[in-house]
């Protein structure tokens, strides 16, 4: 049960600047997703707020306590590793009681915690087991339950998914939904995956080169990309992206003229989703080059004025190609990006 | 053992090279074990037999010679030496090795591929050419002919192999262990003793042996260091001219067996050293 304060949080590696000066506040009992690509810095934000990392300035604190100073242990946090670090010499059993037993927790209760730990993550009949028994999904479990028997003010999890298979990837996500938002723990869970992220956070602080270009609820983000950036990583296929010229009062998007944002100057990119454009004539000219039927929908690849450009429509239309073809932005979707700082523009 | 590591699924290999390899692996083989073999013979029969003329290929378990070894004068003597010069080796070499080995392991810090490299450069100096000024400047300290200073020695030449030994080791204990345990509650060095000593003990262990073993073979030290408090291999070594036969046997044979158990055990590690088979 705390908030997390993270105030111009800096990490440098000699020259190499991997963090510049985060700010980022997480609210009691909030899960937070960091989501970026690898080298992105998110799991270096996510191991200075552990202490298993020393930020080169700024400020942590958890719960209103300065933590910075202080060691892993001493900050109230448990954390869930990527390789799931369950200890290979010890059973499942005394696992889960590690964090108990070293805060000298009376063995009745170590007892009681750990076989409420287990099962909650069902691992109840696994508790004599040692590491090299388990499967992937088994360690993992192990893993969760060890960190949410210390009874955390604040979960770290560090791509705890990531060395699952894509089936059980899926299953375990679920069911960490679940096991959160019932232990009610400030969570910090660090992901490359979108839709692991989309699917899990209350809200995502979306990383690119050691900074957070946006952190909002998942639907803002998706919807309403802060930058360039954001809308071509988040979104599967991405964004698509199209030069706009001055035309008169409006801006010309490969022969189509679209109302400009309020604040337009210098060169400006007009970016759509896949998704939100609709067959129809007067739009966006276009020749489809490739047709792929993914079941629910048609994934169409098109030439828009020299650019490739994705649009994802019903099953319906009768798409071939080599096909002339005219897509028309559904009202109020479209979005408008500075094309020299990336930024959005209203 | 070399037959084992080599032991490859026949059908893998073309017919050529597979009898290759095990007319080479059967070479290498008696390379080793016909002196072993003549060794053992000869300490297990009785004086005349190994004295006579035609030399037996049979034992004839006459433990004659053994005895005449143990109840020669000094060999008692030497033989205690050697094992408290060869247990304060492995000692020091842990002492120090082990926590070398952890740094290398687990910290970034300047000169770390120098001081590696530098490890090994102590066996680049033979030690004939450090003998003299070694055996001048323990004179001068008054550390010659004392088991300790002989262990120091040994310990020197025992250490780069400590180091390596123990850096693999705990390259192989994954950090996250060890960051896993300080979030749960540990110090670093509670850390250290609950997860990272029971992990590596084994692998210790092995370095330690392979410390005493170098110490148990080592000759040249100790002989240019010790006069009075000589080592078996020393005593042995001043005594070869003028023993008889069969105490020669005798003595190579209490030498290499115990060196032979001692590397037998710790093979695996050994090999995971030189990165021929993981653990």
């Amino acid at each position: 049960m705390a908030d997390i304060d993270i105030k111009g949080v800096e990490k440098r590696f000699g020259s190499y600047t991997a963090l510049h000066a985060i700010d980022l506040t997480i609210r009691d009992q909030e899960f937070l997703v960091l989501l970026g690509a690898s080298g992105c810095g998110k799991t270096t934000l996510l191991r200075i707020v552990a202490g298993l990392e020393t930020a080169t300035s700024g400020e942590v604190r958890i719960g209103g306590r300065r933590v910075d100073g202080l060691a892993p242990r001493d900050r109230g946090i448990a954390m869930v590793f990527q390789n799931y670090a369950v200890f290979p010499h010890m059973t499942v059993f005394e696992n889960i009681a590690f964090g108990l037993r070293m805060k000298k927790v009376p063995e009745a209760e170590v007892d009681r915690k750990v076989k409420r730990a287990a099962g909650m993550m069902h691992i109840d009949q696994l508790l004599q087991r040692y590491s090299g028994q388990l499967s992937g999904g088994q360690r993992q479990r192990v893993a969760v339950a060890r960190a949410l028997a210390v009874e955390p003010a604040v979960l770290l999890m560090d791509e705890p998914l990531s060395n699952l298979d894509a089936l059980l990837r899926l299953e375990m996500r679920a069911e960490l939904k679940g096991v959160l938002q019932e232990s009610k723990t400030t969570t910090i869970y660090v992901t490359h995956d979108q839709v692991e992220a989309m699917s899990l956070a209350d809200r995502i602080a979306v990383m690119n080169q050691g900074r957070i270009v946006q952190a909002a609820r998942a639907t803002e983000v998706y919807a309403d990309p802060a930058t360039r950036f954001v809308g071509s990583f988040i979104g599967n296929p991405p964004m698509n992206f199209l030069p706009a010229e001055p035309n008169g009062a409006g801006l010309k998007v490969a022969g189509l003229t679209l109302a400009p944002p309020k604040a337009a100057s210098g060169r400006i990119e007009f970016g759509i989703r896949p998704e939100d454009v609709e067959i129809r004539g007067d739009g966006l000219p276009g020749a489809i080059r490739v047709v792929e039927p993914l079941g629910p929908h048609k994934l169409l690849t098109v030439d828009v004025a020299g650019h490739l450009f994705r649009a994802v429509v019903d099953n319906e239309h009768a798409v071939e190609p080599g096909q002339a073809i005219s897509l028309r932005p559904k009202p109020g979707r479209g979005r408008w990006f500075d094309a020299e700082t990336g930024l959005a523009l209203q | 053992m070399t037959a084992t590591t080599l032991a490859v699924p026949a059908t893998e290999i073309a017919a050529p090279s597979r009898w290759g390899i095990r007319i080479s692996t059967i070479l290498l083989c008696l390379w080793v074990l016909v002196p072993l073999y003549l060794l053992a013979v000869n300490a297990f029969n009785a004086r005349e037999v190994v004295t006579g003329w035609p030399k037996a290929f049979v034992p004839t378990f006459d433990i004659d010679s053994l005895s005449f070894f143990w109840n020669y004068a000094g060999v008692a003597r030497a033989l205690l030496n050697s094992v408290l010069v060869a247990g304060l080796t492995m000692i020091l070499s842990i002492g120090i090795g082990a926590p070398a080995g952890y740094a290398l392991a687990r910290f970034r810090f300047r000169g770390k591929g120098s001081f590696r490299l530098l490890v090994l450069m102590t066996r680049a100096f033979p030690l004939p050419l450090l003998a003299l000024p070694l055996a001048i400047f323990y004179i001068r300290t008054g550390l010659d002919d004392t088991i300790w200073g002989l262990a120091l020695v040994h310990t020197v030449l025992a250490l780069p192999f400590a180091i390596l030994i123990t850096f693999s080791l705990f390259t192989s204990i994954p950090v996250e262990l060890e960051e896993a345990a300080w979030t749960l509650g540990c110090t670093r060095f509670q850390a250290f003793l609950k997860i990272v000593v029971p992990l590596a003990l084994p692998g210790i262990a092995a370095s330690g042996v392979f410390a005493f073993v170098t110490s148990w073979n080592e000759v040249f030290a100790a002989s240019v260091l010790t006069v009075q408090n000589q080592t078996l291999t020393a005593f042995l070594l001043t005594s070869l001219d003028v023993s008889p036969l069969p105490l020669k046997f005798a003595g190579a044979l209490v030498l290499v067996v115990p060196a032979l158990i001692f590397l037998f055990l710790i093979r695996k590690y050994l090999f995971s050293l030189w990165g021929i088979a993981n653990r």
